[in-house]
């Protein structure tokens, strides 16, 4: 069972850029076939993926202030953690996560988000 | 790390805030055990006014049940009341025997109701109006009983007899002096709520001195006065003052005076061991409102998490009755004195007294009756210590403008019914934001805010908001009087750009450091203003922190609800040229922009351009002569002219070549909001100058000079600054006003606040008394020019901050 996990995660990775690519306390956007993906790069140099849409109005998240572990939306200032795509207390709703992984460099993503984000 | 020991005698509001506030910024520090001598977690005390009325339950004010204290790893002792503190071996020790150890200690004993040394005031149904249990007392007693008296005329007092009242007793209230609320309320202020009481049918006695309580079977059953008269009572609920509870604190041999006596970090004469809330004197001020008890808990927090910076320096506190359907109101010195002058409006008739004392041209104290809508408003300008000389003649009618939107014509939050809307941009009722107050425990505005959306958005529901906070919570809360600059920091916008300028810290880590940021990245509130900041006082050495602005001042446009921005290029002074509009329309064809508006600051939107295809667009505008518009900045927006004396009949003045001049000298230069000038060149004014933040009128003999004007959600109209005859003037003055506003103004405060805040008379001091301070002001704003004024939209056309505009990757469908 786990073999076949990963073959099919293996198969899912993709290489988007390197981090550098990206500012610090800042993102970038993947165009995919399913939507935009923001990839956001903090001042730790922690790198994270979100479905580029904010559980509000659906605002672009890709274009925020990044801070810590969080992304200030730009149309309403809503604050979503990078990390599990959750809104901040007391807002509610999430936005997608998606799995990263760095190596070295290099920056992959996979088009498979993460649990915990039904419907989104 | 092994982690220190903190015991806190003590489990109300006060200690329970010092506790949340320790949590969140030093989870780690301690171990903690709380100590209460009630059996109830920590409860909002001051809602029990409401509960008595029946418009709450107990279940409803709850602030922290038992569950948070073991959530947050804390310790908790009900019904247990510690008698003893070793200071020696440091522990202290309950009544049952349970003892505990402590590294640091917090004395949170609140304060006792003083029970009238009289005879018989042990009998049976002689309470207080303190806690859940005297609230169950009264509840329980109202269903069996009809007399009900209350001896005392103060604010507690009142909302006792109001709460029994309400429950159907027959209640008389016994006072002392001859007005109701002598503390907070002048003569006429007393009377008119005496007035409006009996109208509600409680019974009022006035100057009697309570002798003697007489009872029957063991219960009260009568008041007897000096005069000998007496009245009827099966309930007697004294309310005539509160103690601080000093008596642990004492047998321990701590400094007591009135209260324990604390020093601006909360601490006692021994070091380890801290006081909170109303048992404490602080500067020689026992505290009894939430409002300065949650700024100490703050400040005993942050001194607790070993943050040295924070200090206590004592509040100005505002009062208002919770009793429904009376508006009341009163702040500060408001009997006034010696050297004081007082404002009145006297309208009995219609129910409105308004009082205002005013000393050295600053208010200092205010009372408000039948309509207290101002009183936040007030209460600011007494913070801030505003020069009010120029709005004195005003000042009484109080900050509404003509024209303000969004209100709905609603000045008065208490006769609104639950259902109507108080947010008319996020669709928030009355009812929604009074329920979330009492059961999510908000003190603030910011918490309303974050809860239920209210004011969050154009603001214009503030006033509304302060008011139905105010009133649920009974004018306990106040904003502190200097507000930090976020949540990252203690130190206030004018603390940190007065840093910035005295140690000349020119990035924002060298402030974060020096200022010792808690949270190491700051947040989107401070980071773009520390931004601004920096690069206003350092426009040569600091540099610009592109990821710390919002995104549109990164993007050059305004973002738009589906993510595209729109593009306004500049139109010097709202002249075009046929060219200018051909290359407009050429672009808007090129780029297939889907809409094409006229401003409102006679400029024009292309609205709907996707951000791949900005630079593009800009650079196309750009080898055509365009250049950005910065309609999207806290900066220098647009100059809007009149046709003026080249065609006007009227016109006396050249003002779109005026306009041109002041656009051509502002244009790129960034300021703490937007700003935005005008030119007429006649008193007819039709380039509306006197609601911009700048505005000149052309005269006969020249240009009158206008300032802090506004025509958004406030409208404001300007205030006159002078006249000047030349344009060389005009010039000097407006940069002059705009550089003091970008070196003195906070973050994101448009001139007309602004203006207010400091008053008319500190501008005319600066702009037009002082020549040379002005001629000063001129050279420095000519000189950051020289670094700010280009053309954002040129350079990313040529490839500056490519990556903003093109996607990391494209991933192929």
């Amino acid at each position: 069972m786990t073999a076949v996990v990963e073959i099919v995660t293996q198969e899912q990775w993709i290489e988007v850029g390197s981090v550098s690519d990206i500012p610090k306390d800042g993102a970038r956007v993947v165009k995919t076939p399913l939507g935009d993906i923001a990839v956001f790069r903090n001042m730790q140099d922690e790198i994270f993926a979100l479905r580029d849409q904010c559980p509000h109005k659906g605002g672009p998240l890709s274009q925020g202030i990044i801070y810590g572990k969080t992304v200030a939306c730009p149309l309403h200032n809503w604050n979503i953690a990078l990390d599990t795509g959750m809104a901040v207390a007391p807002d509610e709703g999430c936005a997608a996560s998606f799995p990263v992984r760095v190596e070295g460099e290099t920056v992959f993503l996979s088009l498979t988000p993460n649990e915990g984000c039904p419907g989104k | 790390m092994k982690r220190m020991k903190l015991v806190m005698v003590g489990n109300g509001m006060a200690g329970v805030r010092t506790l949340e506030e320790l949590l969140k910024i030093a989870p780690d520090l301690y171990e903690i055990t709380v100590f209460g001598a009630e059996p109830y977690a920590n409860y909002n005390r001051i809602l029990l006014s409401p509960v008595l009325a029946g418009e709450q339950t107990i279940k409803d004010i709850m602030l922290n049940d038992v569950d948070w204290y073991a959530q947050n790893g804390i310790t908790l002792h009900l019904n247990k009341k510690i008698t003893r503190i070793d200071r020696k071996n440091r522990t202290v020790h309950a009544e049952d025997g349970t003892s505990a150890a402590y590294d640091r200690l917090i004395l949170a004993t609140g304060s006792n109701p003083f029970m009238l040394p009289v005879p018989g005031n042990d009998l049976q149904g002689v309470i207080s109006f303190r806690d859940i249990h005297d609230v169950d007392a009264m509840i329980e007693a109202s269903a069996k009983f009809k007399h009900a008296v209350v001896i005392g005329g103060g604010l507690l007092g009142l909302e006792a007899a109001n709460g029994l009242k309400l429950r159907g007793m027959d209640v008389t209230v016994v006072h002392l002096p001859q007005s109701l609320m002598e503390r907070q309320l002048d003569p006429t202020g007393s009377q008119m709520l005496q007035k409006s009481l009996e109208d509600k049918g409680l019974k009022f006695l006035m100057g009697k001195q309570t002798e003697q309580l007489i009872g029957k079977e063991g219960r009260v059953a009568a008041v007897r006065f000096k005069d000998g008269s007496e009245v009827p009572a099966d309930l007697v609920v004294m309310a005539v003052g509160i103690r601080p509870n000093t008596t642990l604190a004492e047998s321990a041999g701590i400094h007591c005076n009135r209260g324990i006596v604390v020093n601006d970090t909360m601490q006692t004469y021994d070091p380890r061991v801290y006081a909170i809330g109303e048992c404490v004197s602080h500067r020689g001020i026992a505290y009894g409102l939430v409002a300065p008890l949650f700024e100490m808990a703050k400040v005993c927090a942050n001194h607790l998490a070993e943050y040295g910076i924070g200090r206590y320096t004592g509040s100005v506190t505002s009062t208002k009755l919770k009793v429904t359907g009376i508006e009341l109101f009163s702040a500060g010195d408001y009997l006034g004195g010696e050297g004081t002058d007082n404002l009145l409006l006297s309208d009995p008739k219609s129910g409105l007294y308004k009082k205002l004392v005013l000393k050295d041209n600053k208010l200092v104290g205010a009372v408000l009756y039948g309509e207290s809508a101002d009183g936040n408003w007030y209460f600011k300008l007494m913070r801030e210590g505003t020069d009010v000389s120029a709005l004195r003649n005003r000042l009484l009618f109080g900050e509404t403008h003509l024209g303000d939107a969004g209100h709905g014509g609603q000045s008065k939050a208490a006769a609104m019914q639950d259902s109507d809307q108080v947010c008319d941009c996020n669709g928030v009722c009355k009812g929604a934001i009074v329920k979330a107050i009492v059961t999510k425990g908000l003190f603030t505005l910011d918490d309303v805010k974050a809860h239920t959306k209210a004011a969050a958005s154009c603001g214009s529901c503030t006033g509304l908001v302060e008011q139905i906070l105010s009133h649920t919570l009974g004018g306990e809360y106040s904003a502190p009087e200097a507000k930090p600059l976020c949540k990252c920091t203690d130190y206030t916008h004018d603390q940190v750009r007065a840093a910035i300028r005295e140690q000349k810290l020119t990035s924002i880590p060298q402030v974060m450091s020096q200022l010792e940021w808690k949270r190491a990245d700051g947040c989107p509130s401070c980071r773009p203003a520390l931004n601004y900041y920096l690069i206003s006082t350092w426009p040569r050495e600091a540099k610009d922190d592109y990821q710390s602005r919002f995104i549109n001042e990164r993007a050059h446009g305004n973002i738009q609800k589906d993510g595209t921005y729109s593009v306004i290029p500049r139109l010097w002074g709202g002249s075009v040229t046929v060219d200018q509009l051909r290359t407009i329309a050429d672009a808007a064809e090129k780029f297939k922009v889907p809409e094409v508006k006229l401003t409102g600051g006679q400029r024009i939107d292309m609205l709907g351009v996707k951000k791949e295809d900005l630079p593009e667009m800009w650079g196309f505008l750009a080898e055509r002569g365009l250049v950005s518009g910065h309609a999207y900045g806290k900066a220098l927006r647009t100059v809007k002219t009149c046709v003026g004396s080249d065609w006007c009949r009227f016109g006396v003045q050249d003002s779109t070549q005026m306009g041109i001049d002041l656009e051509e000298m502002t244009w790129g230069s960034w300021t703490p909001h937007k700003f935005k000038m005008a030119v007429s060149g006649c008193p007819r004014n039709c380039a509306e100058a006197t609601i911009k933040d700048f505005g000149v009128v052309g005269i006969d003999s020249g240009w009158e000079l206008h300032v802090g004007g506004n025509g958004g959600v406030k409208v404001r109209a300007t205030d006159l600054l002078c006249r000047v005859a030349t344009r060389e003037e005009v010039l000097e003055y407006a940069a002059a006003f705009m550089q003091i506003y970008r070196e003195e103004a906070r973050y994101l405060e448009r001139t007309a606040p602004w203006v207010e805040r400091v008053g008319l008379a500190y501008i005319k001091a600066r702009v037009v008394d002082d020549a040379e301070g002005r001629a000063a002001a001129y050279q420095r704003f000519l000189e950051s020019q020289e670094i700010y004024k280009f053309d954002p939209w040129a350079e990313r056309a040529k490839g500056v901050d490519k990556h903003e505009f093109t996607p990391l990757k494209v991933v192929a469908g």
